[in-house]
């Protein structure tokens, strides 16, 4: 019913660009800390957002309130005009799976195989019985099979989720999101546990699937080369408020110490994944995907 | 000089506590002394020569058992059936338990997001539901049904409910919260990620704890048949209480019975070092 809703309006707002999500005035408040300050924010066309920002920025919190795992305190997200913090329910959970969510943790079933895992993205679908004797259908096991070979990983499909590595398992993750097939994909810090190799084929992947499937993805990202680089516009965040918000030419050093508080102190290549990082001495010469192209500045 | 005064002090204190302790043993064995010639007053035969009798039971039954020769093995098969329908009571009695348990563990545990109003009151009805002994629920139940396994099989299953979902339900506590997040950002309800979430963690557990509430059930429904619930139990009453001349007959019950009883007990043991020799593989 929520995709009826969202669909019809969807076709009205085609004319003037694409499904639009809103943030307005949202705060998240723990107990007296307050996580997320009165944030208001629009993304207007299918980008591949990344948010920055220092640990307990509210980075996280941003992202699972869209989801639904962390309810605001106050303000409104509107997705196609339709408020997501106020549906409840089963129209919750159907948001729920048009907004895929992708964790650090991977937060796969350990003990179940991969396929079973990627399927389980589906269960929304599924009636209650159905999904309880652990029926799923010819398609299901295809489509999940055919999400796993565009991460290329679809031979580890009969593994349990526990043996693969840290990387496959965030691909396997991401299969599922794609299974779920979502209107955006949120990825909370996706690469913070992956070495990295890993690190730039999961990045990869969402950017594919950004590219490909014309897909809003918002990335928290811990490392500004990553955002720099995958990313088509970021958001930096602080103390629960946005403090930048362009392109990723616009953020020069000034500006990624203003996000992260830091002083002169402040060197970008001490904290870099890239590989080649700190061997470069090149400046922002960022503007294509190549990951491997890092800012040491 | 203050050294020596302590050391005398000290010395006179020891001796004085050793005097106490030998005034409390005496004033013991006075007790005990004087509650055994009153005890031994107020049976019917007295405790000396009822000891002796002590071993003259067993005694006769293993003597019984002997003169039937190979007949003995014949009797053993004769019980069988009894012997299965003890395990029959325990089987049923488990496995309906066990699914009660279920239901009670996934109702009554935060971690995997019971409804909070429910936590403490199926909590408690756990605990009542342990409180009771199988006998008493039995004796019960025996009252109100007549003679029959079923009211045993309700009995042990009662307990068997409050008991084992109070272990299911601590396994639920330590279960890892990660796949439930992760399929509840996929819309998944309650049901769904409680089969695709929270069974496969306790999977391995929880039937570790069934196998070892079987073992205890076993033993549970043997007792029942004493209050006339069917089964082993009951034929181990009725021959006991013929005392001699059906001694053959009680020694092949016991035997009977210990065999089945080490064999469950093995059996159980052996299958739950593997489920959690395999869960902790991984």
């Amino acid at each position: 019913m929520v995709r009826w809703l969202l669909s019809r309006s969807t076709t009205n707002k085609h004319e003037q660009g694409w499904r639009v999500i809103q943030f307005q005035e949202v705060t998240k408040t723990f107990g007296t800390r307050t996580a997320v300050n009165k944030v208001s924010f629009g993304i207007e066309k299918p980008q591949m957002v990344g948010v920055i920002g220092r640990s307990g920025a509210g980075k996280s919190t941003l992202l699972r309130m869209i989801n639904r795992l962390t309810p605001a305190t106050t303000g409104r997200i509107l997705f196609n005009d339709h408020d997501i913090l106020r549906l409840k329910g089963g129209m919750m959970r159907r948001w729920q799976r048009d907004c895929a969510m992708v964790f650090q943790q991977f937060n796969l079933v350990p003990r179940l195989d991969v396929v079973t895992n990627v399927m389980l993205g589906r269960l929304n679908g599924h009636g209650t019985l159905k999904s309880l004797f652990n029926v799923f259908s010819k398609d299901d096991v295809n489509a999940a099979l055919s999400a796993l070979d565009r991460l290329g990983i679809a031979q580890e499909a009969p593994k349990r989720a526990e043996e693969l590595s840290g990387g496959q398992q965030q691909r396997v993750a991401i299969a599922r999101a794609l299974m779920q097939d979502p209107h955006m994909i949120l990825a909370d810090e996706p690469i913070a546990s992956l070495d990295p190799m890993n690190a730039k084929i999961v990045m990869d992947a969402l950017r594919e699937i950004h590219d490909r499937d014309n897909k809003i993805v918002i990335c928290n990202l811990h490392t500004l080369d990553t955002a720099r680089n995958y990313c088509d516009r970021v958001i930096g965040m602080r103390d629960g408020f946005i403090v930048f918000d362009g392109k990723p030419e616009e953020l020069t050093t000034s500006a990624a110490r203003e996000i992260y508080g830091a002083d002169e102190s402040f060197n970008e290549a001490a904290t870099s994944t890239a590989i080649d990082a700190g061997q470069t001495g090149s400046p922002e010469s960022v503007g294509a995907m190549t990951p491997a192209a890092a800012a040491a500045v | 000089m203050a050294v020596a005064a302590l050391e005398q002090e000290i010395l006179s204190l020891r001796k004085r506590r050793q005097l106490y302790s030998l005034i409390g043993l005496l004033l013991v064995v006075a007790v005990l002394a004087s509650g055994y010639s009153k005890s031994n007053e107020m049976n019917s035969g007295g405790f000396l020569q009822g000891l002796s009798k002590f071993f003259d039971y067993p005694g006769e039954i293993v003597v019984e058992a002997w003169e039937a020769g190979p007949a003995f093995f014949g009797l053993i098969v004769r019980f069988m059936p009894a012997m299965l329908e003890t395990l029959n009571i325990a089987g049923v009695a488990t496995l309906l338990g066990g699914a009660m348990a279920v239901i009670l563990a996934m109702a009554s545990t935060r971690n995997v997001d019971s409804w909070g109003p429910l936590i403490p009151v199926v909590r408690r009805m756990m605990d009542i539901m342990r409180a009771f002994p199988e006998l008493i629920i039995a004796l019960f139940l025996i009252f109100v049904l007549g003679s029959s396994p079923v009211p045993a099989m309700i009995a042990v299953a009662f307990h068997t409910a409050g008991a084992l979902g109070k272990l299911f339900s601590e396994v639920n506590e330590n279960i890892d919260r990660k796949p439930i997040e992760g399929l509840s950002a996929c819309g998944a309800s309650w049901l769904q990620r409680i089969r695709y979430a929270v069974m496969p963690q306790v999977a391995p557990n929880y039937l570790s704890y069934f196998l070892l509430r079987l073992e205890i059930n076993v033993r549970a429904s043997a007792i029942l048949g004493f209050v006339g619930a069917g089964g082993i139990g009951q034929e181990l009453r009725r021959t006991i209480g013929w005392g001699k001349g059906a001694g053959d007959e009680t020694a092949a019950i016991f035997v009977l019975l210990f065999l089945t009883i080490m064999l469950i007990d093995q059996l159980s043991s052996y299958l739950r070092g593997k489920l959690v020799g395999a869960s902790r593989a991984h």
